[in-house]
């Protein structure tokens, strides 16, 4: 049986799915019941100085796709709305409780030398393992010069991160926002801060939904919306890109990564373990479903290292950042076909009208004058979209038939810049 | 209620609460939730199987998309746009043998899309909104005779009238519909057929006269004379006998009679039913009747027809639906004798059948059900009245049906003929409609020639 346990810049915990500070993580009842559970940490809920915040009602707009509630999931749901003591003595209770888990506090003050240094040593005083930045959080406190409004001036992330790294012996993770055009810039500048990781990526700006009865974006708060904050598994190739992104920067490479964007599964963990993450924080698929998620999490993740040989996280952590390339260094040569199998064909017809439609023609529709439908090698260029629409499981699936030679762009006569052989 | 040996026919024999639930829709209409979710399943496909499956060639995954965006209005459209009976055809199409016998789903998973029920989704809202989806052309002044009000009859004259043509369809029984209205299980079409009609009427340039037969009370070389163009759009009046005799014994009817008479009874606590029940013949006919009789009340009925279940005209679904409602299925064993009691039916003598060189026999073994009431359900057919005039045929007939061309034109200039009275492919509502759908063109095709020769 794999062995789970992770240890992420000195934060242990026994296994790597955390839940992200959000609404799960608000307070005590909550993650004592996400531990119950079997979660292996939290980070709280973004804390702030008092007063508290204020919510409004009406917090959540959803994407609904095909009759899949919640693809996508926005909130303009603020930081923490309870007094700062609260949470440090639900924090401090909770982690003497549970200390085994993961205790992450996530805050967000204002950017200033004073406000940090207020706040940090009485984190560190409630016995929690580290503390997240939230640099992201991108609708309400943004307006506020707080959230993203810091995540997205570099210069501010480094100048936070080396207070947080001066005032607190605790390890610092920094949150970053993706609602930035290089996502390599924030965490560069995190790490020039000295931040022990990143984590990433924090909700993207969104309206979800226009309700065109009320012409309101949603959700609608009196007849009013307002962007808010997008993520669940609609985000989660974007995550993907941008953890890739820094795990292969070279001025970033080995920074610790905690990935956050659209996991609800053993296998979204495994692919951002396989980019590099040390952990994973989820939310929407834990609002989605409740707690009890992370059981399937742990056995699926564990069954598919033992069928892999892997026996610890750190055997396949970052086995994939090496694949991540340029296009430039793509192989031009490849060539693969689609192949239809026949028998599993229901005769749809999707493949044929895509191609036709919307490629390059390379399947026919009849043969013999009945229904029928078959690559046409010459004119297929080996795109995968028949493969993406065929509604059955391996009915397409593409061959290999190029010699095996290599040449990419950089060498490629077609490239005015061409490498000199 | 007391038993009696013989004659047991009486009404009233299930409560009121009990017959409410015995003639309630049969298959509810599905809500906008499991609409969506079986709208989700179509995997919209590429000129798809479904269609080619529906005589009326209802885009069916155009229509199913629309469902899927809300867009009941555009839904209904695509469907009543290729079948004017589309509501009536999603409540009693045997989908299992035609759209949903084609779905690609049925191949990994056995189990196709609702079409027929996602159909009666989309029609339902027109209905309820009473939305107006179609409208007619400019006046061509052409007037037209439609005979027959079934969906033939009236399928033809709603695409006549869309052209611009006035229709003045002609009905021998007090209602339209035809068999939508008299000769389906009332459980199937609940509130339906007149509702329908009505807002196929709403049209505008269609005039219904009730009561009037073809050959009793129009004439067909009036009808010609009269109009640019006729339709006959009849059904088959005449009920198949059984051959025995005492068929006009007590107790011995027509199973068509027994549907139009529960279809038209306004209290179904007064229709008098038997106790024990033979019903004769292996199509839906057959099947509505023996089903319907039950759910009336009777105690037994056996459904009885000289070949095997293959061999039966109704569906595997109408079969099994049948036999899950009680009904005892005998199958190789045709009726030799009504017996008789008192002047009065007793029970059937029926004889085992079996193939013998392709050809079915009598076994020479015998058997007797008893019976309070024999329901005769093998078959109609064309009756000629009205179709010839002075002891002459006007039109020709073939296979006991009118012989029509590929453009439903009969052998009589100017008279085109569609739906049960011409046969053909297969006796459905929705092959009725199709008929009636292609005639109304051929028809329109044929005055517009008929007018560029008269102008020149």
């Amino acid at each position: 049986m794999a062995d789970l346990r992770t240890n992420f810049v000195g934060i242990r915990s026994p296994n790597p799915f955390w839940l992200a500070s959000a609404p799960p993580t608000d307070k005590a009842y909550n993650v004592i019941r996400a531990f119950e559970a079997g979660w292996g940490g939290v980070v709280w809920k973004t804390l702030g100085l008092d007063p508290p915040v204020v919510n409004v009602s009406s917090r959540y707009g959803a994407v609904q796709w095909n009759g899949q509630r919640m693809a996508g999931l926005n909130n303009i749901e603020l930081i923490s709305d309870r007094p700062l003591k609260t949470n440090l003595d639900e924090i401090r209770q909770v982690k003497r409780d549970w200390p085994d888990r993961a205790m992450v506090v996530s805050l967000m003050v204002p950017c200033d030398e004073a406000s940090w240094k207020y706040i940090l040593p009485m984190v560190e005083d409630t016995g929690a393992d580290a503390v997240e930045l939230n640099f992201g959080c991108p609708h309400g406190m943004s307006e506020r010069g707080m959230g993203s409004a810091v995540g997205q001036v570099p210069e501010y992330i480094e100048m936070v991160a080396a207070w947080v790294k001066q005032y607190s012996k605790l390890p610092c993770i920094v949150k970053l926002t993706p609602n930035i055009t290089d996502i390599r810039w924030p965490a560069r500048a995190a790490k020039k801060g000295g931040t022990d990781a990143v984590s990433l990526i924090n909700t993207i700006n969104s309206i979800t939904t226009v309700d065109l009865d009320l012409m309101a974006p949603t959700p609608t708060v009196d007849g009013k919306g307002t962007h808010g904050g997008y993520c669940g598994p609609a985000v989660r190739p974007i995550a993907l890109n941008m953890v890739a992104e820094i795990a292969r920067d070279p001025q970033t490479a080995g920074l610790p990564i905690s990935a956050i964007g659209g996991i609800g599964t053993w296998r979204d963990a495994a692919e951002f373990i396989a980019l590099g993450a040390g952990t994973v924080q989820v939310c929407t698929a834990a609002m989605h479903y409740g707690f009890r998620i992370v059981d399937d999490m742990i056995s699926g993740l564990s069954n598919w290292m033992d069928s892999k040989g892997y026996k610890t996280i750190e055997d396949f952590r970052g086995r994939a950042i090496r694949n991540v390339t340029d296009w430039k260094f793509l192989n031009l040569q490849y060539d693969i076909k689609a192949r239809i199998n026949q028998d599993l064909c229901i005769q749809c017809g999707l493949c044929h009208i895509a191609c036709e439609d919307t490629s390059h023609q390379a399947i026919t529709r009849e043969k013999d004058g009945r229904r029928h439908f078959e690559v046409v090698d010459a004119d297929c260029v080996g795109c995968n979209l028949c493969m993406h629409v065929c509604p059955v499981d391996d009915c397409i699936t593409m061959e290999r038939v190029d010699d095996g030679s290599f040449q990419n762009w950089t060498t490629h006569p077609n490239n005015p810049m061409r490498e000199k052989a | 209620m007391a038993r009696k040996e013989t004659g047991d026919i009486a009404a009233g024999r299930l409560d009121a609460a009990a017959l409410a639930r015995n003639f309630a829709d049969v298959a509810p209409p599905l809500d906008r939730q499991r609409a969506l979710i079986e709208a989700s399943r179509c995997h919209f496909c590429y000129d798809a199987p479904c269609i080619q499956a529906c005589p009326t060639a209802i885009d069916i995954p155009g229509f199913i998309r629309a469902i899927s965006t809300d867009n009941l209005k555009g839904a209904a459209t695509k469907i009543l746009d290729a079948n004017i009976f589309g509501g009536q055809c999603a409540r009693v199409c045997p989908t299992e043998i035609l759209c949903e016998g084609e779905c690609v789903r049925n191949d990994p998973e056995d189990k196709p899309v609702e079409i027929g029920a996602l159909q009666r989704y989309a029609t339902d809202w027109v209905f309820e909104q009473d939305a107006r989806l179609f409208s007619r052309a400019e006046s061509t002044g052409r007037r037209i005779a439609v005979v027959g009000a079934g969906p033939a009859g009236l399928a033809c004259a709603h695409a006549l009238a869309r052209l611009g043509h006035e229709v003045a369809v002609f009905e021998a029984k007090a209602k339209s519909g035809g068999l939508n209205e008299y000769g389906i299980a009332a459980y199937k079409v609940v509130d339906f057929s007149q509702r329908e009609v009505e807002w196929l009427l709403s049209i505008g340039g269609i005039t219904v006269h009730h009561g009037k037969a073809l050959g009793r009370d129009v004439l067909l070389s009036q009808l010609r004379r009269e109009y640019d163009a006729v339709f006959l759009g009849l059904g088959l009046a005449a009920v198949n006998a059984l051959g025995l005799e005492d068929e006009a014994l007590p107790g011995v009817r027509n199973a068509v009679d027994f549907i139009a008479e529960l279809r038209q009874a306004s209290n179904k606590a007064e229709l008098a039913v038997g106790r024990r029940i033979v019903v004769i013949g292996g199509g839906n006919t057959a099947i509505d009747a023996a089903v319907q009789s039950k759910r009336l009340g009777a105690e037994r009925v056996t459904l009885v027809y000289r070949r095997g279940a293959e061999a039966m005209s109704a569906t595997d679904h109408e079969q099994a639906f049948a036999q899950s409602e009680g009904v005892h299925v005998i199958h190789y064993a045709q009726p030799i004798e009504l017996l008789e009691r008192s002047g009065v039916l007793s029970g059937v003598r029926f004889e085992h059948t079996r193939i013998e060189g392709g050809k079915l026999v009598g076994c020479g073994e015998y058997f007797e059900v008893d019976a309070d009431v024999v329901l005769k359900a093998i078959g109609q057919q064309l009756s000629n009245d009205g179709l010839s005039e002075a002891g002459v045929d006007l039109v020709r007939i073939g296979k006991g049906r009118i012989t029509v061309d590929a453009n439903f034109a009969t052998s009589l200039a100017g008279v085109f003929a569609g739906g049960d009275c011409v046969g053909g492919k297969t006796d459905l509502t929705v092959q009725s409609v199709a008929d009636g759908k292609q005639a109304a063109a051929a028809i329109h095709a044929y005055l517009n020639a008929d007018r560029e020769v008269q102008h020149g």
